[in-house]
């Protein structure tokens, strides 16, 4: 029995050991943004664990736009929100017709819009980019927001779709012969049937394409570049860029862009986690 | 009338038009084809067309940072990715212990993934400044030396660059690879117990076997979007010192700023041969 407990403690012990690096690896950089966020200027590169005055003041100084990066600050996070929301709700819009389509409707060529689709999802994004910005300026869009959006909904659809169909594939088919023999339209099905039973991968859908669109970089800094017109990725991208950034100002700036995405993944975590990965678990 | 009494399949052999279930079918599926049309194919034709002249790639080749930017994104790949994946499968152990403390560090482990990238690759930045930053403070202190110059190196420059990456998706794969190991039974653990298997051996014999398709698939997977990975790079070093740092992705969007599309078009041409055999595998795997 002792030999038991002490080989228990081993474990817990060798555990133990493994947690502590991990929380410090995961929370050191997320730490340091927050710290810097807190500490008035002149302390910020003082090198301790804690501020001798922690401050709110960057907090005041961002949200009044007191610094002439800052003149837009509620302008571009208004903007990050408006294009965030739109490539959600456009994505569930394009991904859940499609799904349905080709997993109930059994569309012809629906295979091949699948396969197409998912070769779509395995271009890197970044290499994407490039003709997508020539194209965006083909078609008139640039520095245009729908073209950042448009270039998200592409970008989102495709794994959308396929997360969807996955899940779709698993609805009972009988549901379908069931409405069609009370003589309903695919309308009917899709808004009566399909929507209420899919509502858990929806919400997942929707959360993904939303986060996917907050937190690009690549796209919106190519797409984008009037001050008024940019996402909040942006203007710190451009706050990088200058010399005499203020950083505890960016660092604030950063917390706060940060904070939006982690609170609704914590909200929506129960869909996220089933609903994401048990596509890509499928192997 | 026989729309309501057959099954759709019979219709459908029947009818040589299409029944309203295909028409609706279209319907729903055409906003997806439009934005493939026109998003999609269109770009990528039109790239091709650009980068159409041999003279571009002449040009490419001719680049030094060209080079050194293929170098440097095969080094990413290989070190970077192995690092991540491996790391990702024991803490992927780690993380499926029953503890309540460990189902709490699994929520905080998660941040990484779910923030976007800048203001956590700023964060890193600060912390290697060579003068003020947090790092080259406490290497002061302790030894009254001077830290190095962190992103002025490339080599340490690189290696920081894929810190970062590792540091940003290690919770995602971990989370993937999690799952892979919460569906073996757990009987057949109990039954390597009671043989004594030890924990190597239940790793050796049951875990590996049932995971290593899934580990396959998440790393070719990882491969492929690590080539697109172009903030880890872009916002930690800019792809300095002297474009020493360049992975084919920076370099992308490097020659797009300064105008030469052709040569942009003509890098991600360059890195086909290397992306569409992992984009085939993997639609081989996912669409059955």
């Amino acid at each position: 029995m002792t030999r038991f407990n002490a080989r228990s403690m081993m474990t817990e012990a060798g555990l133990i050991l493994v947690g502590i690096p991990v929380f410090l690896w995961t929370m050191i950089p997320i730490y340091h943004l927050f710290l810097f966020s807190i500490s008035p200027k002149e302390s910020a590169f003082a090198g301790h664990l804690w501020p001798d005055n922690p401050t709110l003041r960057n907090f005041s100084t961002v949200f009044s736009e007191q610094h002439h990066y800052l003149n837009h600050f509620w302008l571009q996070l208004w903007n990050s929100v408006l294009i965030a929301v739109a490539v959600g709700v456009l994505t569930l819009m394009v991904a859940t017709g499609a799904a349905f389509a080709i997993s109930r409707l059994k569309v012809k060529g629906g295979r091949a819009i699948m396969n197409l689709s998912l070769f779509t999802y395995f271009i890197p994004a970044a290499f994407l980019a490039v003709p997508m910005y020539k194209t965006m300026g083909v078609y008139g869009l640039l520095n245009s927001q729908w073209a950042l959006i448009l270039a998200m909904v592409t970008i989102a659809s495709p794994y959308a779709i396929w997360v969807l169909k996955q899940a779709s594939d698993k609805l009972p088919y009988e549901l379908d012969e069931a409405a069609m023999v009370d003589g309903a339209t695919a309308l009917q099905v899709f808004r009566l049937v399909y929507l209420p039973l899919m509502t858990p991968s929806l919400v997942a859908i929707g959360t993904y394409a939303l986060l996917l669109a907050w937190n690009e970089y690549l796209y919106a800094f190519l797409l984008l570049s009037k001050d008024t017109k940019i996402t909040l990725a942006v203007a710190l991208g451009n706050f990088l860029a200058a010399d005499d950034s203020p950083w505890e100002l960016l660092m604030t700036t950063g917390l706060i862009y940060a904070l939006p995405p982690v609170a609704i993944y914590y909200t929506f975590k129960r869909y996220m986690v089933g609903g994401l990965t048990a596509g890509a678990v499928k192997s | 009338m026989t729309a309501v009494a057959l099954p759709a399949n019979a219709v459908v052999q029947r009818a040589p038009f299409l029944t309203p279930w295909q028409v609706w079918g279209i319907i729903f599926v055409a906003p997806y084809v439009l934005v493939f049309l026109v998003f999609v194919l269109y770009p990528v034709c039109y790239g091709l067309w650009l980068a159409r002249h041999p003279a571009s790639y002449e040009a490419l080749f001719e680049d030094p940072i060209f080079f050194g930017a293929v170098v440097n994104t095969l080094i990413f790949l290989v070190i970077g990715i192995n690092l991540k994946m491996v790391v990702a499968l024991m803490l992927s152990g780690f993380f499926v212990q029953a503890r309540w403390w460990i189902k709490w560090l699994s929520v905080i482990f998660i941040i990484p993934w779910a923030m976007p990238s800048i203001p956590t690759i700023l964060s890193f930045r600060f912390m290697l400044n060579p003068e003020w930053g947090i790092i080259n403070q406490i290497i002061f202190r302790l030894t009254t030396d001077d830290g190095p110059n962190w992103l002025n190196d490339p080599t340490l420059g690189l290696s920081l660059a894929i810190l970062v990456h590792v540091w940003k998706s290690l919770p995602f794969w971990t989370l993937i690879l999690m799952a892979g190991r919460l569906a073996i039974p757990a009987d057949i653990y109990e039954a390597a117990a009671v043989d004594g298997c030890s924990r190597w051996q239940k790793f050796r014999y049951i875990t590996w076997p049932s995971m290593q398709t899934l580990y396959l698939t998440c790393t070719i997977l990882s491969m492929i979007w690590t080539l697109g990975d172009f903030n880890s790079v872009y916002l930690l070093t800019g792809g300095g010192p002297a474009d020493l740092t360049h992975v084919l992705a920076t370099l992308g969007i490097r020659y797009l700023r300064l105008d030469r599309v052709d040569l942009s078009i003509a890098t991600i041409v360059f890195a086909m041969p290397l992306i569409l055999p992992m984009v085939y595998f993997m639609m081989k795997r996912l669409s059955k």
